[in-house]
């Protein structure tokens, strides 16, 4: 299962990158950014601001993919799309799959951190 | 070898990314390679750091708020010091169509995101060594031509590389420079050398050409290379004449000033020579060599014998037509040339319409 939500070779990748004490601070701030980016893209589909939307879906997607959290990454990457493309008002379900699957990477992360 | 140089060169880096953990991703990675970055948040800021410092290298992500990667690259571009600086597109593996478009733009190179720390290293490293040997021509530029040439040189792009030019090459020095030399001090000499080079440097300049060798009290100049110039043979002229004119302004004041005055002589040939840039990695110039480069020599010596300022060869004196009077003289054997060549002075003081 774990395999799934975060890919290991891509997380090695990046802890190799940034050095083992640096990787926490870093994860850190995927932890506090990504639920305002999902606030965001929320607020952008109450007031239909595709542009937003968009953006913040990027942003979250090209964060995840860091990590190596692909699930979450493709997820973004969809809704990412959908948002481009104008249009949004189907989205809920995508986004709120995404807010599981971010949960999911978030205790990945937390044990992959503390060495496991 | 040559690997292991570049891999440890470390480098000035700005990293341009709205996206926070990318920005500290990119940052500390680059760091742990030895890099000093800087970052921005978006093209408007990055534009404000670059202007405010010196940078070697930029990562550039295209999706940003204010100011996006493209808009970046395209003021980049329009700015004759910056647009020097490579640009490495930082995106997404689905974004390849876009990154294209950035590289027809000018951008150096791009990583996809999330980042490889091998090919970020590569890239990274080839990047800055190619901005150490524009950043190293560059110089060299600002050594051999006055300013306002080193600066279309730059916008309009030329190449150092060995080819074949049509060109004139000027050959300058002044009259029996070793008894001036004798007769005054050491530091007046200097000082009467600094002089002449500067105006010599400005008449070349304003017709276009460059100052390539300077020895003693002799240069060499090219007109034609590595700008192409329609009218090379005609400007080398020009240049010759506003010389002459020159040194007599400077005769007056040294004359002035109870000072010891010079008097120079000028050859110029034209057509197919050989240019390129040559010595080694350390210590290099750009030239041209050949038979009419010779020739321009040769007829810089001759001067001497006709007693003429200015000499040309029967190519210059072709190509002027009749734009600038000459005079021919007789054809004579030169050093090195199996058969006469005609020769051809320059009347000084003489009204040229341009």
């Amino acid at each position: 299962m774990t395999e799934q939500v975060v890919d290991r070779a891509v997380f090695e990748n990046l802890k190799a990158m940034m050095g083992e004490d640096f990787i926490g601070e870093l994860i850190d701030v995927y932890f506090e950014d990504t639920p305002l980016l999902i606030a965001e893209m929320r607020k952008a589909l109450s007031i239909q601001d595709t542009e937003v939307f968009r953006r913040a879906a990027h942003s979250v997607k090209s964060n995840s993919a860091n990590f190596g959290a692909m699930q979450l990454s493709m997820l973004a990457r969809e809704l990412e799309m959908m948002g481009k493309d104008g249009k949004i008002e189907a989205a809920v379900p995508k986004l709120e799959r995404l807010e599981v699957e971010f949960q999911k990477v978030q205790l990945v992360l937390k044990d992959l951190e503390n060495g496991h | 070898m040559g690997t292991r140089r570049l891999a440890n060169e470390a480098g000035r880096i700005l990293v341009v990314d709205d996206n926070k953990v990318n920005r500290l991703l990119l940052a500390r990675g680059l760091e742990q390679q030895g890099h000093s970055v800087s970052i921005a948040e978006n093209g408007r800021r990055a534009m404000e750091v670059l202007q405010a410092g010196n940078f070697d290298l930029i990562l550039l992500d295209l999706q940003m708020p204010e100011m996006d990667g493209y808009q970046v690259l395209e003021q980049l571009t329009k700015d004759l010091e910056l647009r020097n600086i490579p640009v490495i597109i930082t995106s997404a593996v689905e974004e390849l169509d876009e990154v294209a478009r950035c590289i027809e733009m000018g951008a150096e190179d791009y990583l996809t995101k999330p980042l490889n720390p091998i090919l970020l290293k590569a890239r990274i490293g080839s990047s800055l060594e190619k901005k150490r040997l524009r950043d190293q021509q560059r110089e060299l530029i600002r050594k051999f031509a006055t300013s306002e040439v080193a600066d279309e040189l730059l916008e309009k792009g030329f190449t150092l590389g060995g080819q074949f030019v049509d060109a004139s090459a000027m050959f300058s020095d002044i009259r029996s420079f070793t008894t001036i030399a004798e007769s005054q001090s050491p530091a007046d000499t200097i000082e009467l050398l600094n002089t002449y080079y500067t105006l010599m440097f400005e008449a070349i300049g304003n017709h276009r050409g460059i100052v390539n060798q300077m020895v003693g009290d002799g240069l060499m100049a090219i007109f034609g290379a590595p700008l192409p110039q329609e009218d090379h043979c005609k400007q080398a002229v020009l240049a010759a004449l506003e010389m002459i004119e020159l040194i007599d302004l400077f005769n007056c004041d040294q004359a002035a000033q109870g000072k010891a005055q010079i008097r120079i002589g000028i050859g110029i040939a034209s057509g197919q020579m050989i240019a390129g840039y040559t010595g080694t990695l350390s210590r290099a110039t750009y030239t041209c060599v050949g038979d009419t480069v010779n020739l321009a020599a040769r007829l810089e010596t001759h001067t001497k014998i006709v007693g003429e300022p200015i000499l040309i060869d029967e190519t210059t004196q072709v190509h002027l037509n009749r734009s600038i009077q000459t005079i021919e003289h007789e054809p004579v054997q030169l050093k090195g040339k199996t058969q006469v060549v005609k020769i051809f002075s320059v009347p000084t003081g003489q009204e040229v319409s341009i």
